[in-house]
């Protein structure tokens, strides 16, 4: 049995399924993300398990231990908050000691506890700071160390980075990588960023409107997205309408309109196909070439970033650009578009 | 020299503008530091003055003198009413406090949707005039008061309680309910504003809802008890109505015996030198509960 089981767990804010028979299984020291834009009920899941809200049906376990009924008080998991919530009228010791103080440690083994975590989070001799001398990063290690410091089975990070700019969040992101490996802790994080998600994160749950629509690692959400919600909140991608053509065998061929008949592997095929159906054929821009392939388009835009560039290439009779991320040369004229068959997403067509 | 004279220049620069900003906030304060210097500075220094004197009058005859004070500090009776006083002030805090602070609470935590309604409910009493409602409370207590009456007809007592009415007792309780609204708002407005994130932290990291109300929510809301304690205690140890109507001989106050002298003894010399004294000692004491509580809000860390 897994570490975490949220099982068929149901929330209801008056007529609003916010969370809706939602089922999830966490591995022991696993980093864990919920991903998903506002609103999807991700937050509304961690503060089930938190114990903050109670579902209105299902069941959510931590060890083996049903949580239902189990006040918030009381369980094995501990919270970094969005807003941090740094004790104001307490001093940055007394924020990470906060949650001992009742656990009856001795005097000098709480100090030593505390002086440890501080250590870990590098605070060290920042204890007699007060939580208005604190920068955003102090406050967010405060708060970091306020919960890790109760030795939780499970710490719950609620969009952790939100608040701080990009070069801290991206050191952060590190660190709190790095933390969550050498503790050895089951890091639950919620975040509507699917970059911190996909850098830090072993297994990436992506919500939308209350459902957890898949649950797979970060290279796998990217390369095997399950469906075009997925496909569409990680990363840019290019999708093309096609019909099943033939299967035979491991080989199946599709055809896609202006791409022309499309080869495509048996495997990317994720569900039940059947000659004649109406598939999604999708395609990472960093997939496609802008040389050697079969499709003709040109440039309508170009922006240099840098270490690549991304292009919008327009195929004739195709509204929307091919959205195209390259390393190579600038391209000059028309350009033909191609791609290795190994790289298309293959998506069930939902209307 | 060049860059000192710059440095000096700048330095100039940065006085002008601090100057303007004082300017300008002493010209919005004016109207205000105006009404203030009319309505009080001047009578106390009109009552400073009376407070030198020896009879009546704004004339100093024969020169200042501090025989007033020393009257004021030589009276047993003086000094006994002065105790009374405070001790009634106390009382009367500490109950408007410990009872507005579960409203107080309930209006920020519990109200809902409905806390504006709350809010103006707890004011309708304001609505009367304070006279009105020390006359209900004279009403309630009195002999063939509601209490006493309603106690009588269902035969739990065969003669009216007199412990009731006229004496400090009395003067608490209409005293503690007068002053209600003066507590509970500034005590609602210190809860109102604590983050709710902070009390889920604090569930967080393992308080029941005790714990969590002794160690986040109470000394966070304390600058609201301070502040409705002072509220409280500094006009009511200056009472004059209550006592009046409600205390009876021992449940009079100083600023009864303060208008006594102005009025009917015509001592208005002896009045001033009692109504500064009062004004000083509960000055003192206001700054010692300050200090005391910051002590305190310190220590419990």
């Amino acid at each position: 049995m897994s570490f975490l089981s949220v099982t068929r767990v149901i929330k209801r804010f008056g007529d609003v399924e916010a969370v809706k028979a939602v089922d999830l299984e966490v591995p022991r020291g696993a980093f864990f993300a919920l991903l998903g834009p506002s609103g999807c009920g991700k937050t509304t899941l961690l503060r089930m398990i938190a114990g903050f809200e109670q579902p209105d049906d299902g069941v959510i376990a931590i060890d083996g231990v049903a949580m239902n009924g189990v006040p918030a008080h009381q369980r094995p998991t501990n919270m970094v908050f969005q807003s941090y919530a740094i004790f104001p009228h307490l001093n940055v010791f007394d924020n990470v000691a906060y949650g001992l103080r009742r656990d009856g440690l001795g005097k000098d083994a709480l100090r030593a506890r505390v002086e440890a975590m501080l250590a870990t989070v590098r605070l060290e001799g920042m204890g007699a700071r007060r939580a208005d001398q604190l920068s955003g990063g102090q406050r967010q290690r405060v708060a970091l160390a306020r919960a890790l410091v109760k030795q939780p089975k499970i710490l719950l990070l609620d969009e952790p980075l939100g608040a701080l700019d990009k070069r801290l969040r991206e050191q952060m992101q590190v660190e709190l990588r790095a933390l969550q490996k050498s503790l050895g802790i089951t890091f639950l994080l919620v975040t509507h960023d699917q970059e911190e998600a996909l850098s830090m994160a072993d297994h990436i749950a992506v919500m939308n409107g209350g459902r957890i629509l898949q649950i797979a690692s970060p290279r796998d959400l990217y390369e095997r997205p399950n469906c075009r919600e997925v496909a569409d909140f990680i990363g840019e991608i290019n999708f093309f309408h096609a019909s099943v053509k033939e299967i035979a065998g491991d080989n199946v061929t599709c055809n896609a309109g202006l791409l022309g008949i499309v080869p495509v592997p048996r495997r990317a095929f994720g569900f039940a196909i059947a000659a004649g159906d109406h598939v999604l054929l999708a395609l990472r821009p960093e997939r496609i070439t802008l040389s050697g392939g079969t499709v003709a388009g040109e440039i309508a835009a170009a922006s240099f970033l840098g270490e690549r560039s991304h292009y919008h290439a327009r195929i004739a009779g195709r509204s929307e650009p091919v959205f195209v991320a390259s390393s190579g040369p600038a391209p000059q004229g028309p350009v033909m578009l191609g791609w290795n068959p190994a790289d298309v997403i293959a998506l069930p067509f939902v209307e | 020299m060049g860059k000192s004279l710059i440095s000096g220049f700048s330095g100039g620069v940065q006085v002008a503008k601090a100057e303007d900003g004082n300017d300008a906030g002493y010209l919005l304060l004016s109207p205000t530091l105006a009404v203030m210097a009319l309505t009080l500075a001047a009578p106390l220094a009109l009552l400073f003055l009376y407070s030198l004197t020896r009879t009546t009058g704004p004339v100093l005859e024969g020169g200042a003198t501090l025989a007033q004070y020393a009257e004021v500090l030589g009276r047993e009776g003086y000094r006994a009413l002065f105790w009374r006083s405070l001790d009634i002030s106390a009382v009367v805090t500490l109950a408007t406090v410990a009872l507005a602070y579960p409203m107080a609470y309930f209006v920020a935590f519990h109200a809902g949707r409905r806390k504006f309604l709350w809010l103006i409910a707890l004011t309708i009493p304001f609505w009367t005039s304070y006279l009105l409602r020390v006359f209900a409370w004279k009403i309630i207590l009195g002999y063939g008061g509601v209490i006493n009456s309603a106690l009588i007809s269902i035969g739990l007592i065969s003669a009216p309680l007199e412990f009731l009415l006229y004496n400090p007792f009395s003067v608490v309780v209409t005293l503690t309910h007068a002053w209600a609204a003066f507590a509970i708002l500034p005590i609602y407005v210190s809860l109102e504003k604590i983050d709710r994130s902070l009390l889920e932290a604090a569930t967080d990291l393992g308080d029941g809802p005790l714990r969590r109300f002794l160690r986040i929510t109470l000394p966070l809301s304390m600058p609201g008890v301070i502040g409705a304690a002072l509220l409280v205690f500094v006009p009511t140890t200056g009472d004059y109505v209550t006592p009046t109507l409600v205390g009876g001989p021992q449940g009079a106050m100083i600023a009864n015996i303060i208008s006594v002298q102005f009025d009917r003894v015509g001592n208005w010399p002896l009045g001033a030198a009692l109504a500064l004294a009062s004004m000083a000692v509960v000055g003192v004491l206001a700054m010692l509960f300050v200090a005391a509580a910051r002590a305190a809000a310190k220590a419990a860390r």
